[in-house]
């Protein structure tokens, strides 16, 4: 499934509490907002967790929906990442059919897009791909010739692009 | 210091300095009932803990404490429901507590289980399930903290019963520490300045107050900011006794039944002062067509107000009593009263419009209708003078806040956002608990009465002497005003009957005095009588008129240009 023209990704750090990610998909069905990818870890605070939310900016304002999501009391700190100025990445596993005919052709294209095969089966292969979303659509696309037969993307995660000129890490953590 | 969990509780409300509770008990909340028995808290027994809920919304309304209801699980959580949401609209400060199976049991679906967190997740401003019974002074604390500050709303606290009954070690926090809630009360100064110039530059201003002045205690720095500039103002219905009703620049109501002056004037000003109101969409009917001319200032506590519904030129986030100080300050740094342009040809045309227009219904000449208006003006006129007004919801409601004259900041309580019928008789006995010096009349429908009558009940029991004064119209009058307007006069499913049931002889029942009004001269003595009456709660039944609706009426979904008036004030009428 290729990424909504219009994206934008909110990086969210909660308190690391129960029913967080329940407030927080919750607000999101209530008020109209489509979420588009969601992904959740904890971070190196292990009072804090992460969430990182891909949105489809059609269904509703940003600044709506950062502002509603503010005014949830676990919700410690707000970054929203424009795609141009965040680095975004996914991982991907999938199963695809390799008839030992086709196998090479799969093989060839796995080491392409520098993705490692994880398992391997009679006429299967499950293969792992980490990368830029985009990346993880081409490859998508190009498996359907040969028969996904299973797919699990787990959602994109990001950070903000660090800044040139001086060289420190902006901080996306709060607190 | 040992305590049970439960214990524990009742003591932290006490360091709240909580006075009264409103509950009913039960199984899971059973523990934390018994040391109720040694605590100085007053607690009242309701007879349904929907009336519980909107009690301590009534308390707190009116106190501007936050109101505490405390129930078991299962049915009577979700019984609470409505009350929360209701509060959750109306940003009404409450802390529910509800009992909950033991935490062992949970996710089992065990006698009178629900996921009462799950639940009133979207109807909180927060909620809490306790685990672990040393964290329940610093929940309690957190909790009654969320509640008050910041924009104000209800919160849940949810106690599994084995968290009751474990043990504790008794200590009291000193601080709240909640990383992700740190409201802004300060307005930013530039944008206070912005905000004073605006004003300066303006000639057809009008400030819209909203219920943020009652919650931010800001009447005085709005009556500053009105006696300065001379800007009229609206107050909306949460914001009715906000600003006098007997002040020359108070244009009353605005909104789907507002006077004709109150929505005209923010249709054709030039600039909108928008203190803690959030444009909900029964003040600007059609947004597109809201007050097309007018720059906007908005000050709001929550800033996902800002830019809602209308994109303000002068966004303020902050606690409306301070912004609206600082803006005063910025006002008289730029040359105070004195500064301010002529704006009498704007006041003039308020004045007009006024006098053309004023809210007005028909008193036939003869026979004996008994006209709801009519039975308002006269509970008005002879109300002691710091009287509390109640409402339920519908027609009575409207011409509660349309007729009455509201003087002082909390004498209104009414369910605005939710609209939630059944409201008054319960909000009201919350009311004369919060506020036992003074008169509480509820003004209620007969259809919201049938909804929580049994609260009288335990208004009589608890010597809540609280007066209800039905408009007894017979039908579902609001809904029937819809029928009778845009469906073709095509009656489904509102009739009640002015006589099932027997109103009086209902409140004799619930110990309370009961009467009965049917003609216009009837009224007086009848509430004469009721005001007279201290030692038990008063109900009267009015049998009015159910041919009349409210006006001045915006349609649903219609430009405030397209207000319909009462259909003998010609022009515009239907
Ligand atoms: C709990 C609830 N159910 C339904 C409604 C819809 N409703 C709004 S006003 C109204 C009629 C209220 O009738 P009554 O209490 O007799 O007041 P009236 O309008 O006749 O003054 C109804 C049914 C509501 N607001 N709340
Ligand atoms: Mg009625």
């Amino acid at each position: 499934m290729p990424a909504p023209a219009r994206h934008h990704t909110l990086s969210v750090l909660v308190e690391n509490k129960a029913g967080v990610l329940m407030r927080v998909a919750g607000l999101f069905a209530r008020r109209g907002f489509n979420i588009y990818s969601l992904a959740v870890a904890p971070t190196d605070d292990e009072r804090f967790s992460r969430i990182t939310i891909v949105l489809d900016v059609e269904s509703a304002p940003l600044e709506q929906v950062t502002k509603q999501l503010f005014k949830l009391i676990p919700v410690v700190k707000i970054s929203e990442l424009d795609p141009s100025s965040a680095v975004e990445r996914e991982l991907m596993l999938a199963t695809i059919k390799a008839e030992p005919a086709a196998r090479g052709q799969v093989i060839e294209l796995v080491n392409v897009f520098e993705g490692t095969i994880v398992d391997v089966g009679h006429d299967e292969i499950t293969v792992m791909l980490a990368g830029r979303p985009d990346k993880l659509d081409d490859f998508e696309d190009l498996m359907r010739t040969y028969e996904i037969v299973e797919l699990q993307r787990t959602g994109r995660v990001a950070l903000p692009k660090l800044e040139r000129q001086a060289p420190r890490l902006r901080s996306v953590k709060g607190a | 210091m040992k305590l049970t969990g439960a214990q524990a509780l009742i003591k932290s409300l006490e360091m709240q300095e909580v006075e009264v509770l409103f509950g009913l008990p039960g199984g899971a909340i059973l523990p934390v009932y018994d040391p109720i028995i040694d605590s100085p808290i007053r607690h009242i027994l309701v007879r349904h803990e929907q009336g519980a809920g909107h009690m301590a919304e009534g308390y707190a309304q009116v106190t501007g404490r936050p109101g505490v209801a405390m129930v078991t699980s299962g049915p009577a959580a979700t019984n609470i429901v409505t009350p929360l949401c209701n509060a959750y609209m109306d940003s009404t400060p409450i802390v529910v507590i509800t009992g909950q199976v033991a935490s062992t049991a949970i996710g089992t679906d065990a006698f009178q289980e629900c996921d009462t967190t799950g639940i009133t997740m979207p109807v909180t401003k927060h909620n809490w399930l306790i685990t672990d019974a040393q964290d329940i002074p610093r929940v309690v604390k957190e909790a009654f903290h969320v509640a008050t500050t910041g924009r104000p709303g209800p919160v849940l606290v949810d106690l599994p019963k084995d968290v009751a009954n474990a043990p504790m070690d008794w200590y009291w926090p000193d601080i709240v520490d909640l990383p992700g809630y740190k409201p802004t009360t300060r307005g930013h100064p530039r944008m206070i300045r912005e905000a004073a110039r605006l004003i300066g530059e303006s000639h057809r201003p009008v400030i819209y107050a909203g219920g943020g002045i009652l919650k931010a205690h800001a009447a005085e720095a709005l009556r500053e900011l009105v006696d300065m500039t001379g800007i009229p103002v609206v107050t909306t219905l949460m914001a009715r006794g906000a600003f006098p009703d007997s002040h020359e620049l108070c244009l009353g109501m605005p909104g789907m039944h507002g006077n004709y002056t109150a929505v005209t004037s923010m249709q054709k000003c030039d600039l909108l002062i928008a203190l803690g109101s959030r444009f909900d969409d029964r003040v600007t009917g059609k947004v597109s067509a809201f007050a097309p001319d007018a720059k906007i200032i908005h000050v709001d506590i929550d800033p996902a107000e800002l830019n809602k519904v209308k994109r303000p030129d002068v966004p303020i986030v902050g606690d409306c009593r301070l912004v609206i100080e600082e803006i005063n300050k910025a006002i008289r740094d730029q040359g105070g009263t004195e500064a301010q342009p002529d704006r009498s040809a704007w006041i003039d045309q308020l004045r007009t419009w006024q006098k053309q227009y004023p809210l007005h219904y028909e008193q036939p000449e003869t026979g004996n209708t008994l006209k709801p208006q009519f039975a308002l003006e006269r509970l008005r006129d002879n109300a002691p003078d710091d009287t509390i007004l109640v409402a339920g919801v519908g027609q009575h409601q409207m011409w509660s806040s349309q007729y009455w004259r509201f003087e002082e900041p909390y004498t209104w309580v009414n369910s605005g956002g939710l609209g939630t019928m059944g409201f008054a008789v319960p909000a009201a006995v919350g009311a004369k608990v919060g506020q036992p010096g003074k008169t509480v009349w509820a003004v209620d429908g007969d259809g919201c009465f049938q909804m929580t009558a049994q609260e009288l009940v335990t208004a009589a029991t608890e010597r809540i002497p609280i007066k209800v004064a039905i408009l007894n119209n017979a039908y579902l009058g609001m809904v029937r005003q819809w029928q009778e307007l845009f469906y073709e006069e095509r009656y489904s499913e509102v009739y009640l009957s002015p006589h099932l049931p027997d109103y009086k002889m209902w409140a004799e029942a619930m110990g309370c005095e009961g009467m009965r009004v049917e003609s216009p001269e009837e009224v007086d003595a009848a509430i004469d009588k009721a005001n007279g009456i201290d030692d038990r709660p008063v109900v009267i039944d009015f049998r009015v008129d159910y041919r009349e609706k409210v006006y001045p009426m915006v349609p649903a979904g219609g430009s405030n240009d397209d207000i319909i008036l009462d259909p003998s004030q010609g022009e515009g009428g239907r």
